[in-house]
């Protein structure tokens, strides 16, 4: 073999030496995770303070705001579809796959790096630069676009339906089809590297149950950004070569467009055969990772281990059978609709077993009420009470009822908003120490989530009942809405604990940087957890592992082994022999 | 009685060219899934589309605005261009496969564009698959010069569309045929080069057979 070929081979790739290489343009999965966590970090922050401005415009409409002046309704809107886009895409998709996905999964395990390093690096920078083009929306001519994160045609499909639907909206759909590309390119990664690179004695039924989620959320990533690509494609020739896939015969201003013959449901389709999986996508990881901390944290093992597989692997497969319930009201035929439904509600049954087998591992355990631990229950709590309201929503004839309202917005937030932003907290306190070599301080990990826990109910709770109350959702002006006057109050509250719920985001944000340089040190094992990761050095080294690679020989949740000398076995230590 | 030991660990030894093969082909196996559902979707989009009626403003009918559009025959001789050039690929796949294996103990076996006493099939698909994406433009040329445009009628889209993504799938191919030559002009190991060209031959394939459907689907569906 050439020399420079086993030099090359001699790791996975080189360690980088200079600045550029090794921070920059790095092909390091642990570097590129933490890219894409920073661009996750820097994409909520401006996803929140967008919500804060659409919280103050729809309490007080006419106010001017430092530097804006007044908002006015088609820039709520603007705000609107760019808080959704940045969030659901940049956020809830980036963070938890892209983020702790790419550090952890290798290590986890027991590879030196992703399958494709080249891959990984440009997967990032593909994300990267989706947002750069994102950004600019709303600075262009017009603004950025109205549509909403769901681009609904007629209105996304028509340059002149309405400002922001020029250039703003070209670019938002640019930035999407983007977007597609790098999350596709992170996906072929993700289940190559499962499939192919797991340590010897790694078996599938051994993995963390995080990695099983990253694994399975890569397959409905691979499945379904394929079809919001195509979606976004046809819906840009419609929008700058004339074509008619989502346009009827339709006019502005009285004037014929001279689109006809297609069909807006048409993108519907398109766009909740993606949508729905997508909401999994943002939330598995979530389930994964809170599977791993309620164990970690109780010092028993994860109940149900198998169940828990299966059942995320039946959410998977479910999510694909489902997207007809965002539809309800497209005048479906109501046997479709009932199929759809009957769908819907059978993601309870995964869901329940979930949820019970959480509420099973957390019994009678040894539980530690550490930070992360906390995110991991709030996680539970959320995904319950997001949860229930989906069954109501699941059934046609109240969801004709509720669709349009804030209850809609209620249920999404809950379950795939704060959920899974739960899961990303609970991920950065569980793995800041091995990340960053120290610990992020408890007590404000503490006191960062009572406040955003229950800033979070105190948000949405309250939305159930404006939108069962018919307080209509998309509408900027409640104050000119005479039948919900007497809800404004309500409006107001919510408005109040989304400033103190934001407010207290600053916390973590001090605590994360703070911590990077004046954190206590870390161990390389401070929680007495089990995976491989916590084998190794912290941070880890270039290779993961030092030049070894790990031999597993037991399961991931190994604690309170009767008769062990500690009360946790690590998956690389020598095979444990239970007795019967 | 359960007892702890020290963590185990091996050394870590590099992956061969076997594993590499192997990984790459896995690899290529999941990248075809979303260039799969890609066209499983643009397809689902055709056929809804085209039982769409429209509204005729003048009669206030319903009438349909799906003509169907004469294709090329240029295609087919595309067609031939492009089956061709997926057999030079895989002689070139299996040309490299073979210096691949002899080649993992000597570092001097290069297959490149010229190699002498070898045909170049790599080169001569490299030529077939350009020659295949001209004849393309040359059929789109032909369509709008028979007064299909892109937004003339809604299967006229389907037809640029469809040519389209596939072009730019297949200039994708042929960028990673150019990356294994441009490898053999910086002398790279053969065995990277091997599987540059063994996965691209695989995608090859696939976009032989996917073209062969669409052109089906233009056809027989129109």
């Amino acid at each position: 073999m050439a020399t420079h070929e086993f030099a090359a081979q001699a790791h996975a790739h080189a360690a980088p030496q200079g600045f550029i290489r090794k921070w920059i343009f790095s092909l390091d999965h642990k570097v590129i995770g933490l890219q894409y966590f920073f661009l996750a970090l820097t994409a909520v922050l401006v996803g929140m303070f967008l919500s804060l401005l659409m919280r103050i415009h729809l309490i007080w409409p006419t106010v001017p705001l430092p530097l804006l002046g007044e908002i006015k309704p088609e820039t709520y809107l603007s705000l609107l579809t760019m808080h959704g886009t940045i969030m659901v895409f940049f956020v809830l998709t980036t963070a938890p796959q892209g983020g702790f996905g790419n550090y952890f999964l290798p290590i986890q395990i027991g590879a030196p790096d992703m399958a494709f390093p080249v891959l990984n690096m440009l997967s990032f920078w593909t994300t990267f630069l989706g947002f750069v083009v994102l950004l600019p929306a709303f600075f262009v001519t017009g603004g950025a676009p109205l549509h909403g994160w769901t681009g609904y045609a007629p209105l996304s499909a028509l340059q002149s339906a309405g400002p922001g639907e020029g250039l703003g909206a070209d670019l938002w759909i640019i930035s999407i089809a983007i977007f597609c590309i790098g999350a596709l390119m992170g996906a072929l990664n993700f289940i190559t590297t499962t499939l192919d690179m797991r340590a010897k004695g790694m078996t599938m039924m051994r993995m963390p149950l995080t990695c099983w989620a990253w694994f399975i959320t890569a397959i409905l990533g691979l499945l379904a950004f394929g079809v919001l690509l195509s979606a976004g494609i046809l819906l840009l020739m419609d929008r700058n070569l004339g074509t008619s896939f989502f346009l009827p015969l339709v006019t502005v201003n009285g004037q014929l467009t001279g689109h006809k013959g297609g069909s807006p449901l048409l993108w519907q389709h398109l766009f909740w055969f993606f949508g729905h999986p997508e909401v999994y996508i943002a939330i598995l990881p979530a389930m994964g990772l809170c599977s791993q901390l309620l164990s970690v944290f109780s010092r028993k093992p994860i109940f149900g281990y198998k169940a828990m597989v299966y059942a995320m692997l039946s959410i998977g497969f479910l999510g694909f059978m489902v997207w007809g319930h965002h539809m309800f009201m497209s005048g479906m035929s109501p046997y479709t609709a009932f199929a759809f439904s009957i769908m819907t509600m059978a993601i309870g049954v995964p869901s329940a077993i979930k949820t019970f087998n959480w509420l099973g591992t957390l019994w009678r355990g040894k539980l530690r009420f550490t930070s992360p631990m906390l995110f991991a229950i709030g996680f539970v709590s959320l995904f319950v009470t997001g949860g229930i309201s989906g069954p109501f929503l699941a059934q046609p004839v109240l969801d004709i009822y509720l669709h349009e309202t804030y209850f809609v917005i209620a249920h999404f937030h809950l379950i795939m908003g704060v959920a899974s932003i739960f899961g990303i907290f609970a991920a950065t306190y569980y793995w800041f120490p091995k990340m960053f070599g120290r610990m992020m301080n408890e007590t404000l990990g503490k006191l960062h989530f009572w406040l955003t826990f229950v800033g979070a109910y105190a948000i949405f709770m309250p939305m159930h009942y404006y939108g069962m109350a018919a307080g209509l959702r998309r509408y900027s002006q409640g104050t000119e809405v005479a039948w919900i006057q007497h809800l404004l109050p309500l409006q107001k509250f919510i408005t109040i604990a989304a400033f103190v719920t934001i407010a207290s985001q600053f916390i973590f944000v001090f605590n994360l940087f703070w911590s990077m340089k004046k954190g206590k040190k870390a161990s390389d094992n401070p929680w007495e957890a089990t995976t491989l990761e916590w084998t190794t050095a912290t941070p880890p080294p270039h290779d993961n592992f030092g030049g070894k690679t790990p031999v597993v020989r037991n399961g991931p949740y190994e604690y309170s082994v009767p008769g062990a000398s500690r009360d946790f076995v690590m998956q690389s230590d020598e095979e444990i022999k239970k007795k019967h | 009685m359960a007892t702890i030991a020290t963590t185990a660990t091996i050394n870590w030894v590099a992956p061969d060219y076997a594993t590499r093969l192997r990984r790459s082909r896995l690899g290529l196996l999941v990248a075809l899934t979303p260039v799969l559902m890609l066209f499983v979707s643009f397809t689902s989009a055709y056929v809804v589309r085209q039982g769409l009626p429209t509204l005729d403003p003048r009669t206030n009918q319903l009438v349909r605005d799906w003509i169907p559009v004469k294709l090329p025959i240029l295609l087919l001789v595309n067609t031939g261009v492009l089956v061709l050039s997926s057999a030079g690929m895989e002689l070139a796949r299996r040309q490299i496969k073979n210096a691949a294996q002899a080649g993992a103990t000597s570092s001097t076996a290069e297959v490149s564009f010229n190699d002498e006493g070898k045909m170049p099939w790599l080169g001569i698909t490299i030529v077939l698959g350009l020659s295949f994406l001209f004849g393309q433009w040359m059929a789109w040329k032909q369509l709008a010069a028979n007064g299909f445009y892109v937004a003339t009628t809604p299967s006229s889209s389907f037809v640029y569309l469809l040519t389209g993504a596939h072009a730019v799938h297949l200039m994708g191919g042929v960028v990673a045929l150019l990356l294994a030559g441009v490898f053999a002009l910086l002398r790279r190991p053969v065995t990277t080069r091997s599987i540059v060209v063994d996965v691209t031959a695989w995608y090859w394939h696939f976009m032989a057979a996917l073209w062969v459907y669409i052109l089906c689907l233009l056809e027989f569906a129109r």
